[in-house]
């Protein structure tokens, strides 16, 4: 075990992944030579030569579809997008192209492909550098997304992803890069040494891609949400005193469905959460599927944290990110309907 | 009524329906007098290349020039037996649809050598990345036409399970890549399984296919940006057969003097071919895989041809442009190009020939036959409807059995 924050965790995924597979390689946008601007593929270049880490032009769409094309020869390509806001370029790629060739070509061709990209807000990053673009990936079938939220887990579900034989998009929070938060601007900044999945084994491991968990196990509200706002949550229901149970997803397509509705049916009362604009935002599908599966045992409406339907503000970024009082209030006014 | 002068130039053909066509001031390079660079050339040896125009067949079907592949007249017959059968094929499949037996049609006829000719200058071990109108690589690479048919009918033998389009054919062993139907996203990547094979390896080099319209996308930019930096062994084709349905190759072209002159920017050779000749699609496909399979990178060719027929049968010329333009068309027709040189070689008769579309037209009846047997679109048998649920992802998660159990199936 080693300490690490989830730079360091992702860049050993990477790391175990390209000594164990030949096959994985990784580009992006100043990933090569410089290791990324997030340093997640810091070293590798060195390491594993010029040919298996290196640097893209600015094209999201042609780093894709560089991806889509070497995943057709046999290879596992990693591709980073520098941030999630950017994503956009590649989106036909993407949707149209590597989600859908094992459908379209029945099973001839595979995409065995990472996108990884830092995502989610928090960062002071203004509207081009906030965005969780989680749910126009999620509308499409032959994806899979994934988010984690701990160091752990991060390299866990960085190696279960790569050796998937399916394109997962991998959206690392990087408001939590360096340590968990709680959803409180002016708190003091907290560091993954003492927290306990900042312990990280350095070989070879992975954590399921379909399953979600309970990270605090509690009676009279279950929370549903994934990402930065994990900690936030757990940081509200300490603070509240309110016993929340908090489910961490990891995977959002296809989500753990069955923890959900356990954990539901059990505390009668549900928050599904996300920093996305609230229409139409992943929240919405929780939603839907939790009355669906859980209606006869809700005891209170499902209740939604979300970002505001505008775009993600730079000055008043925290009027627009669900933090931590957003979380109380929930957690009050579901625990308080009869 | 628009009666103003239009406040910006918006690009349009010379003719119009009702117009007499005439392409007397097209120039056009003559065939036999363009240079042969080296395949380790560079972009600035082929400047002139870009927008002149590359060809072997003279106006007497003579082999002329550098670009002579001097293929044997076993070759040739063979090359003109493939475009054969795909125009044969064309017309069938044009028909079938007009009653009723597939939903949808895409001819290629005038542009078969572009297709047949690459395909047999290439190994059928490169890959190719076609968009919807190269059928004539599959003939070339032998896939069984009963197979072709049964993905256009769309019934229980269709290799994609009722999932695509006719004519977005996929066959992984023949190394044809899924067409995606989506314009210029195989060209990027086509560069990725380039540098694929590179990174194993192995010699393979891949080439794609885009119309002149699809120059616009931006997929055609990222692809040969992605080429030129990693020097991937690609051959790029834009077939420009001078329309995109019914927009004008002018509006994706605008001021440049061809579609080839784009490759230059990016330091990749670049040549314009005489698209319907068999032999200098064959010599510059050839060329350009020479020096991809050599390390010196990619190329770019435009193939300049005509399309004869329609987009597709959705789509009804007849509405932007004039009927006769095929048949005025200054580089004639592939078909009888090639034909009329293996006669002056008197290696092929009018006899031979019409004997060769009998028998080619028999084989299509017949297969068509076999292929109807496995059912059809109209009547079925489909293949299976659980079907529509496999293939999505490697495993099948809860959502996708629970809405199965919701269809019934």
């Amino acid at each position: 075990m080693a300490k690490m924050n989830m730079i360091q965790a992702l860049n050993s995924a990477l790391d175990v992944a390209m000594e164990n597979d030949p096959n994985v390689l990784c580009f992006g946008e100043d990933a090569g030579y410089f290791g990324g601007v997030f340093r997640v593929t810091a070293g590798l270049q060195k390491k594993y030569g010029l040919d298996r880490c290196f640097d893209a032009p600015i094209n999201e769409a042609a780093i894709a579809a560089m991806a889509v094309g070497m995943a057709a020869k046999g290879l596992r390509p990693v591709a980073e997008i520098q941030f999630a806001d950017y994503i956009f370029p590649a989106i036909d790629q993407i949707v149209s192209e590597m989600s859908r060739i094992r459908y379209r070509s029945a099973g001839q061709f595979t995409q065995p492909i990472v996108v990884r990209s830092p995502w989610g807000g928090g960062i002071r990053g203004g509207q081009t550098h906030s965005m969780s673009p989680e749910a126009f990936f999620t509308h499409v079938p032959g994806i899979k997304v994934v988010i984690p939220s701990n160091p752990y887990d991060a390299k866990g579900l960085l190696l279960a992803s790569i050796e998937s034989d399916d394109p997962i998009i991998f959206f690392e929070p990087k408001r939590i890069y360096n340590g968990p938060f709680d959803g409180q601007a002016d708190g003091a900044l907290q560091s993954w040494a003492n927290h306990p999945k900042g312990e990280v084994p350095e070989g070879h491991y992975t954590v399921d891609l379909n399953k979600a968990e309970v990270v605090r196990e509690g009676s009279a509200v279950t929370v549903v949400t994934y990402g930065t706002l994990v900690h936030v949550a757990l940081a509200a229901a300490e603070k509240s005193g309110i016993d929340a149970e908090v489910i961490d997803l990891k995977t959002l397509t296809p989500y753990d469905i069955e923890t959900i509705s356990d954990s539901v049916k059990k505390t009668g009362r549900c928050i599904v959460a996300n920093e996305a604009p609230r229409t139409s935002s992943f929240s919405a599908e929780l939603a839907a599927q939790i009355q669906e599966d859980c209606f006869w045992s809700l005891e209170a409406p499902i209740h939604r944290i979300a970002g505001w339907d505008t775009p993600y503000p730079h000055a008043h970024e925290w009027s627009y990110f669900p933090g931590q009082q957003r979380f109380i209030n929930a957690m009050k006014s579901v625990t308080e309907t009869v | 009524m628009a009666t103003s002068q239009p406040r910006y130039r918006v690009p349009a053909p010379k003719f119009r329906p009702g117009d007499e066509p005439d392409f007397s001031d097209l120039k056009l390079q003559p065939a036999g007098e363009a240079k042969r660079p080296g395949i380790d050339c560079s972009w600035k040896d082929t400047v002139d290349h870009a927008t002149g125009l590359v060809g072997a067949l003279d106006h007497n079907h003579q082999a002329v020039g550098e670009w002579n592949p001097e293929l044997d007249p076993d070759t040739l017959r063979e090359g003109l037996r493939h475009m054969v059968l795909t125009r044969v094929y064309d017309e069938r499949m044009q028909k079938l649809q007009r009653q009723g037996k597939m939903s949808f049609y895409m001819k290629s006829t005038g542009e078969e050598a572009v297709s047949v000719a690459a395909a047999m200058a290439l190994r059928d071990s490169d890959m190719v990345f076609p968009s919807y109108r190269q059928q004539g690589i599959l003939f070339a690479r032998g896939r069984d036409i009963v197979d072709m048919m049964c993905h256009c009918i769309s019934n229980s033998r269709d290799n994609l399970k009722g999932r695509q389009l006719p004519v977005h054919y996929t066959w992984a062993e023949g190394n044809f890549f899924s067409i995606s139907g989506n314009l210029g996203t195989q060209f990027p990547q086509a560069v990725g399984w380039a540098m694929g094979a590179r990174y194993k390896n192995e010699d393979q080099v891949t080439a794609s296919w885009i119309g002149d319209g699809t120059t616009a996308e931006g997929d055609f930019h990222g692809a040969l940006t992605l080429a030129s930096t990693y020097r991937a062994p690609v051959i790029f084709n834009v077939v420009n057969n001078q329309w995109a349905i019914s927009t004008f190759q002018g509006i994706a072209q605008g001021d440049a003097p061809s579609l080839a002159v784009k490759g230059l920017g990016y330091g990749l050779p670049s040549i314009r071919v005489d698209g319907n000749d068999f032999l200098a699609v064959y010599a510059a496909t050839k060329w350009a895989a020479d020096r991809a399979r050599a390390g010196h990178g990619a190329t770019l060719l435009e193939l300049y041809t005509y399309r004869a027929a329609a987009h597709s049968t959705s789509d009804d010329p007849s509405g932007y442009r004039p009927k006769e333009e095929a048949t005025k068309w200054p580089l004639g027709d592939p078909i009888e190009r090639l034909k009329n040189h293996l006669i002056g070689l008197e290696e092929w008769d009018e006899q031979r020939h019409e004997a060769m579309e009998a028998e080619l037209n028999d084989l299509v009846v017949k297969s068509y036959k076999e292929a109807e047997s496995y059912g059809t679109l109209h009547d079925g048998p489909l293949s299976p409807v659980p079907s529509i649920f496999e293939d999505v992802t490697a495993d099948t998660d809860w959502r996708l059995i629970r809405q199965r159990q919701d269809l019934g199936v």
